[in-house]
């Protein structure tokens, strides 16, 4: 087996300047782990919690009598499959029998579960897990073999060298000698930890790269999988909390006789998000809570509109914004000519709308906190709690659970709905476990959405058609502004969450302006599966598209010609043109629309064919070329392409929240229309091979169908959609 | 006192019969696998049966499941319904899993009554169930593995 010394392998090659830009969570790499660690495999991993006789050389797994395997995963599984890739990693240098792997979740302890990419915090997003953890889990993977074998060469006083590792079995072939990793565990825990690992070469992968199946599936499928709702304490409570009708309003008055009258409430409680109705089951805080009278005070909450909104962000769109990028003279060249393309785009907030609503676990008692949640954000919420219950970061103990999706919504800086629950718990009995269980209503309408946008563009054309000159001007809140990453993140007045998609736009343009408002409001919001390019991608796709038909070409060989510096993006729009065989006739009503994006550094091309019929848009098919570097599980990889193409199209065709007066008109799926099985289409998966280190794969899908899809529309009826939720003119 | 039969065992429960099923089965019986999402009949997610029937536990009253038998995920034992699982592992149908006992839940009924179902069938009977993850594309090809499991064919 040829081998190559990890100690070589840089993660720099993800690691671009001071900020490492792969959104979702973009966040400052500190300096001392920025900084190349040795190649030890000891490196101040610490040891998974480990019973006698077990073997845990490293944080990240331990080896039982039996020989079983358990990976610690340091990231949240919110369906994404993490806990399969990470698991992959280890197992793969482990040479494990993938059948005796299982996977636990880490708990928060950010010294060793740290986000490689994210400095000294620990959690999960921005499609970070497998590319931040490529090549710590295999090493820990490789360390922990390494130990095996050489247990093995002493037990059996033959060279390690002679010894081989197939599926979980160690063998010296000469002297025809066995052994379990089981067998092998408690004299491989006396062996010292490596200095150094080999790493396989990709060529002898036998997991990685394979369609093995997922670690979850099995108690996702029987119902056994527990999520923060299912789990059950002794002497629990349940609260729900009834929240204030507009943003900013506050408690003026509580009638609670009513809601204590019923039975199994015992407490009502009031918090500064509103007021809590502590019960002994979820029926009675709901029965408690509807009983509940509170006055409000409104005279400072948020009163506008999302019409109002739009109309103040169209006219902040007219004036000059800091400026993100500026190459050439873009407004020079354009008040040159009066042959200039105009377009406005928008998009309105958005909420995540996981099927598991927010819900969170917390227990006060004399030694700390701890919480049961799916935890996308230890440290932020470790942090926040400690600081809320003068505790030390270390008194909150965090058990990570199965989220029942997140899409960004349980990573908030703010630590909303997590404080929401510390809040309550802290008003109650030390050590009565507290259930916070937000009702679908709640998770519609207490905050934190993806911003509304609105893009103004203006572009002119040189004599061959390609664009000479771009003006993007962005309005829309910062993400990042008041958190405590603002200091970090927001660099000479631009949040990178707010330009991403469009401040790297690909195409070769000699006069490119780019400048931004973020205008506050105290609508919170949060980053929203694929962050920035959720708006970027909408707009660059769509506005370059507008260019290819204002010069009479061909949108995909326009893309080609434009693209010609960037291999990865042409290697996926190229593959996705090929399988959606593009420009082969359609029907009558019928059209095609591609798009290509890069996010997370992953690249994603998309061809969606549509048919417009009596004013509706049927999507027939998409077809999605993908390269993540290498491909960890194929089979995850086609399964996020899939769900996050599925995800897109829900923004792109019925998802819409919309503010009247301050009121979240939208409350429940009725109103917050989410796509269904009838409207998914047929959609075809085409990884691109590729020997560069992996890349994330949870979001770079999901904002590339609205474009797409906007111009097939455009091919198929002429119209050109600028908004989203994309709407046919009658 | 409520007399109610869950996945073939008697419980007595003293609560109010308005209380929806959902909330009996979850936090008094101490069966998780049906979820809670929306609570008003649009997701799906508490899909359980009385008597054979698929119905949206969040919305039926206790005093409607007296007497009937009322199966949750946890006692899906049929051939129909293990049929369904196993085509749910074979093509990885889940990803966050939140939806996938009501998803399975409807499945199983769907192919209880027709082993065949076609692209219409399928959307008729499943298009109550929302995944947020999307992962329709799969429930469909689990339907459909199912079905043809089920018919004795090789899928
Ligand atoms: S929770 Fe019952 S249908 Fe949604
Ligand atoms: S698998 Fe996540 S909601 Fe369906």
């Amino acid at each position: 087996m040829k081998t190559n010394d990890i100690v070589n392998l840089s993660r720099r090659r993800f690691v671009a300047g001071g900020i490492l830009s792969v959104a979702g969570l973009t966040l400052g790499i500190l300096p001392d782990v920025q900084a190349e660690q040795p190649g030890s495999a000891a490196e101040a991993m610490g040891t998974a919690p480990a019973e006698a006789g077990e073997f845990s050389p490293n944080a990240f797994l331990r080896i039982d009598k039996s020989g079983a395997v358990t990976v610690i995963s340091k990231h949240l599984e919110m369906g994404q499959g993490t806990y399969t890739g990470l698991a992959t990693l280890v197992a793969e240098e482990l040479d494990a029998d993938w059948d005796r792997v299982r996977v636990e979740g880490a708990p928060a302890d950010a010294s060793r579960y740290n986000n490689l990419f994210w400095g000294a915090m620990q959690g999960t997003g921005g499609s970070t897990a497998i590319a931040n953890s490529f090549d710590q889990l295999r090493r820990a993977g490789a360390a922990a073999r390494q130990m095996l074998v050489a247990a093995a060469a002493e037990r059996w006083q033959v060279p390690i060298a002679e010894i081989r590792v197939v599926s979980g079995v160690v063998e010296h072939a000469a002297s025809g000698r066995k052994a379990g990793f089981g067998e092998l565990a408690e004299a491989a825990a006396s062996q010292p930890v490596p200095e150094t690992v080999l790493l396989k070469d990709p060529a002898a992968f036998e997991l990685i790269g394979k369609r093995i199946p997922r670690k979850d599936s099995s108690e996702k499928i029987d119902g056994s999988a527990q999520f923060t709702q299912d789990v059950r304490l002794p002497g629990m409570k349940t609260a729900l909390v009834l929240h204030p009708p507009r943003f900013g309003a506050k408690v003026c008055g509580v009638a609670d006789s009513a809601a204590l009258q019923i039975s199994g409430v015992s407490r009502i409680v009031q918090i500064p998000s509103g007021v809590a109705v502590v019960a002994d089951d979820f029926w009675s805080a709901k029965l408690g809570r509807d009983a509940l009278r509170v006055s409000w005070d409104e005279s400072e909450a948020f009163n506008e509109s999302s019409e109002q909104l739009l109309q103040a962000y169209r006219e902040l769109a007219k004036t000059a914004g800091t400026v993100a990028r500026d190459d050439g003279k873009a407004v020079q060249v354009l008040a040159e000519t009066d042959d200039v393309l105009e377009a406005e785009y928008s998009v309105p907030f958005l909420s995540h709308s996981a099927m598991e609503p927010m819900d969170c676990i917390v227990r006060i008692d004399d030694n700390g906190c701890e919480i049961w949640n799916g935890e996308q954000m230890q440290t932020g919420d470790q942090m926040a709690v400690a600081a809320l219950l003068g505790l030390q970061p270390e008194q909150v103990k965090i058990n990570m659970l199965y989220a029942g999706g997140s899409f960004g919504r349980r990573a908030n800086p703010a630590a909303d709905y997590v404080l929401e629950a510390v809040h309550i718990a802290k008003q109650l009995e030390q050590g009565i476990p507290l259930k916070m269980i937000w009702t679908r209503e709640d998770d519609t309408r207490a905050g934190y959405y993806r911003p509304m946008y609105l893009h103004r563009l203006r572009a002119t054309l040189d004599p061959a058609g390609n664009p000479l000159a771009w003006d993007q001007c962005i309005v829309g809140q910062s993400i990042l502004a008041g958190t405590p990453f603002e200091s970090a993140m927001v660099k000479d007045g631009i949040d990178h969450t707010s330009v991403e998609g469009a401040v790297n736009l690909p195409y070769a343009i000699d006069h490119f302006h780019l400048d931004l408002h973020s205008p506050k409001l105290p609508v919170p919001v949060l980053w929203w599966r694929s962050v920035g390019s959720t708006h970027t991608a909408f707009v660059g796709e769509s506005f370059i598209d507008e260019l290819a038909h204002k010069a009479g070409q061909d949108p995909v060989a326009y893309r080609r010609r434009l693209l010609a510096k960037h291999p990865r993006h042409l290697g996926v729009l190229n593959l996705a043109a090929e399988k959606a065989d593009w420009g082969a006739p359609l029907g009558r009503g019928q059209g095609r629309g591609v798009a290509v994006h890069e996010s997370f550094n992953s690249y994603v091309a998309q061809v969606a064919e549509v048919t417009v019929r009596r004013g509706v848009i049927h999507v027939d098919r998409v077809v999605i070329a993908i390269d993540c570097g290498i491909a960890v599980n194929p089979d995850v990889i086609e399964a996020q392409m899939q769900g996050g193409m599925g995800f897109g199209l829900s923004a792109a065709l019925y998802s819409e929240l919309v503010l009247d007066r301050g009121r979240v008109m939208q409350s429940n799926f009725h109103d917050y229309q989410i796509l269904r099985i009838d409207q998914m289409p047929e959609v075809e998966v085409y990884i691109v091979p590729s020997a560069e280190p992996p890349t994330g794969v949870g979001e770079p899908a999901t904002p590339v169908i609205a474009p797409a899809l906007a111009n097939a529309v455009f091919a198929a009826t002429g119209q050109r959609l600028r908004r989203l939720p994309l709407r046919l003119a009658s | 006192m409520l007399n109610l039969t869950i996945n073939g065992k008697p419980h007595q429960l003293e609560l109010d019969p308005q209380m929806p099923l959902l909330w009996a089965i979850r936090d008094h019986i101490g069966l998780t696998g049906t979820k809670y999402s929306c609570g008003v009949a649009q997701c799906g997610s508490c899909t359980v049966y009385l008597d054979g029937d698929p119905v949206r536990s969040c919305v039926t009253p206790l005093s409607v499941a007296v007497g009937k038998e009322i199966t949750t995920i946890e006692g899906l034992n049929s051939a129909v319904g293990r049929a369904v699982q196993e085509a749910w592992k074979e093509l990885e149908v889940v990803q966050c899993g939140f939806c996938q006992s009501g998803q399975i839940m409807s499945a199983t009924a769907l192919l209880s009554r027709n082993t065949k179902p076609t692209d219409a069938d399928i959307d008729a009977a499943m298009q109550g169930n929302l995944c947020r993850c999307a992962t329709y594309a799969r429930i469909r090809a689990g339907i459909k593995l199912a079905g043809t499991k089920l018919a004795g064919g090789k899928a």
